[in-house]
């Protein structure tokens, strides 16, 4: 066993794999909803929409035999659910938040009746780049093992950070999201902005659901979300609605995550299940300490139901 | 002053109705779609909920957990709060339940069942009061909190289950130790329905009476209405926003306290069994209202009764009834849109 090699060591390590391995679907589902709620909708439905992607990217790689068709078909379906939140959520008097909890609901029914069958044959995984190789030591190589899609969030986080904050779309996005009023009057059409920052995020979400389902843990299974979706949701509001701090935020969670499974590895596996609970009260505790009855948040986009 | 009520009640009957229908006709079209027979499926669901007095019970003994976690949601909802935690609070309360009943084991039956009553109330009341605490006095959103208690619950029931409270003897499915037959909740004579119905037909009465006919239900409405307005006029609003919440929860443990002592026997995995969140759309569909939680409680507690039938004679998964109350949750809210449109006999002015 090398595992005596590193002793305690391979706790830390582990976590760092964990977080880099961990961190994707948090990341994609973060930046995905962190552009929503910049346009002013805040869509629980991230949790059904991560669930059904990891669903339809496990069903199409198994069937076509190509994992990134997987990945295409499950940004599709996060779109289509997108765009259903966006629908029903432009008419008067409808509330997001309980559209997003009945999309939650529904995504995962419709992932739960289809996925049946995919439950038990092998689809073909995505590729990971060994970063390292160059070590011989296996935990080394496991923790530095990084799949593309990780690296792809490396790149998004920038970049929907500099549309947001240097293009014209990205300020007619926030323009919307601060005052639908002011957007009015620009004669921006406020529900045509949030249908494509929806249907956007629905898209990241459901590609964070094929990284759940074709690489870590690599199959497809009705327990396989839990709650990552909405911890992500949280997670935006903890980064306060910029995409950078997505990106940590999302590898601190993946760390956090990895707590119980690098412990269970190292021979420590008394309360697996209460470590298995660090990213909730991670979550819960951040938020406990970033919010405040008395001030709003900085960097709130003004529409935004959640936070009031 | 009447005709304006009658319309009230109209579009509070007429537009879940029509609703209800429309969801049905979309899951016509899906099950048309997924090479089935709409019509015969609808039967099959009449026949599993409705049919016959045994699927008259099983309805009913589903539709009693369903009418206590959605008080969980309609409460707090009078107080213009978002609360989805009825899963968690559930899950605590059962976990309460079992280790009152287990650690009173011997002592007189009544004793024990009046204990975990208790136990299983003030334990999820607790549970939502928190979150309901959380967003008062720290501003903490209450969907993201009480969801995150959901998970946080599970994984504290995973916990005990598979380490300090479980039974050496339950191999694939880890569980605690029986609470003992003794301890059981009984079935109502003549209707062969646990008590469990009981506990909650008459919650639901309660906390209509508490909620719609006080001033402490008014002053939670006002709250609800204007939060600016409540703190004006003086209303302790954070008090009566704990208190609403442990209410709403206490509901959802005694939930969790019958799933223990009328159905499992034990607290298991099975706890967190969807109660919490098809209590959500319960209590959306009755408007928040605890009166008419109950029939539609009993509606779809008819629906995932009929489950079992439509896998049986129909090669339907489980999943299908989860999609078909997807379907209903999102009509029902798009339906909201409707209120206040039929003005053929009121005007907007008057109506509020």
């Amino acid at each position: 066993m090398t595992e005596t090699v590193l002793g305690w060591w391979g706790v830390p390590l582990a976590i760092l794999g964990g977080a880099i391995r961990a961190s994707t679907p948090y990341l994609f589902v973060s930046l995905g909803e962190c552009l929503t709620e910049k346009s002013g909708r805040t869509n629980l439905g991230q949790e059904g929409n991560l669930v059904l992607g990891a669903m339809t990217a496990y069903a199409v790689s198994y069937l076509s035999g190509s994992p990134w068709l997987g990945v295409l078909a499950a940004g599709a379906t996060g779109m289509l659910l997108g765009l259903l939140h966006a629908w029903v959520c432009q008419f008067k008097k409808v509330n997001d938040i309980a559209v997003g909890i009945a999309l939650m609901l529904f995504g995962i029914g419709v992932a739960f009746f289809f996925g049946k069958p995919y439950i038990q044959p092998t689809a073909p995984h995505l590729p990971a780049i060994g970063f390292g190789n160059w070590s011989d030591i296996p935990q080394v190589r496991a923790a530095l093992e990084i799949n593309v899609l990780f690296l792809f969030g490396l790149l998004l986080a920038p970049l929907l950070s500099w549309v947001l904050s240097s293009t014209r779309w990205g300020l007619m996005l926030r323009t919307v999201g601060d005052s639908s009023d002011a957007a009015d009057a620009l004669g921006f059409s406020v529900n045509r902005v949030r249908m494509v920052a929806t249907m956007i995020g629905g898209f990241l979400a459901g590609v964070g659901g094929a990284f759940l389902s074709l690489y870590y843990p690599g199959s497809w299974n009705e327990g396989l979300s839990s709650g990552q979706g909405l911890i992500a949701v949280a997670l935006v509001v903890f980064a306060r609605w910029d995409p950078m701090r997505c990106l940590y935020a999302a590898l601190l969670f993946g760390g956090a995550g990895a707590l119980g499974p690098a412990l269970q590895s190292v021979g420590f596996s008394s309360g697996y299940y209460l470590f298995n609970a660090a990213p909730y009260v991670l979550t819960l505790l951040l938020m406990i300490a970033t919010c405040s009855p008395q001030r709003t948040l900085t960097g709130v986009p003004g529409e935004l139901s959640i936070t009031k | 002053m009447k005709a304006l009520a009658l319309v009230a009640a109209m579009e509070s009957l007429l537009i879940p109705l029509l609703a209800l229908l429309l969801s049905l006709g979309i899951f016509g079209v899906f099950l048309l779609a997924v090479d089935n027979d709409p019509f015969g499926v609808f039967y099959s669901m009449y026949r599993g909920g409705f049919g016959s007095s045994f699927s008259w019970r099983n309805t009913l003994e589903r539709a009693a957990p369903l009418m206590l976690t959605a008080l969980c949601t309609a409460l707090p909802a009078r107080l213009g709060l978002i609360m989805i935690g009825g899963e968690g609070a559930l899950v605590v309360g059962g976990i309460a339940a079992a280790s009152i009943g287990l650690s009173l084991n011997g002592n007189a039956p009544w004793l024990v069942m009046v204990a975990m009553v208790l136990a299983a109330a003030v334990s999820g009341g607790l549970w939502i009061a928190s979150t309901g605490w959380l967003k008062h006095y720290r501003g903490v959103n209450e969907t993201i909190t009480s969801l995150l208690f959901n998970y946080i619950a599970i994984a504290l029931l995973n916990h005990l289950i598979t380490g300090p409270m479980r039974d050496p003897q339950s191999l694939n499915k880890p569980a605690t130790l029986p609470i003992g037959s003794a301890n059981m909740l009984t079935d109502i004579p003549e209707l062969g329905v646990h008590w469990g119905l009981a506990f909650g037909l008459v919650l639901c009465l309660l906390y209509y009476l508490i909620f719609q006919h006080t001033t402490l239900g008014f002053a939670v409405r006002i709250i609800g209405g204007n939060i600016r307005t409540a703190k004006i006029v003086g209303l302790p609003v954070g008090r009566l926003t704990v208190m609403t919440c442990f209410f709403a929860g206490a509901a959802a443990g005694l939930a969790g306290m019958i799933e223990v002592a009328a159905i499992h026997g034990t607290a298991n995995g099975s706890l967190a069994a969807g109660y919490g969140y098809a209590g959500i759309l319960v209590a959306f569909l009755a408007r928040q209202n605890p009166l008419t939680v109950i029939p539609v409680a009993i509606l779809l507690g008819g629906i995932s009764a009929s489950a079992g039938l439509l896998q049986r004679s129909h090669h339907l998964p489980d999943a299908t009834v989860f999609i078909l109350q997807g379907i209903i949750f999102i009509v029902i809210l798009l339906s909201e849109t409707l209120y206040g449109r039929l003005k053929l006999l009121c005007d907007e002015r008057s109506r509020t």
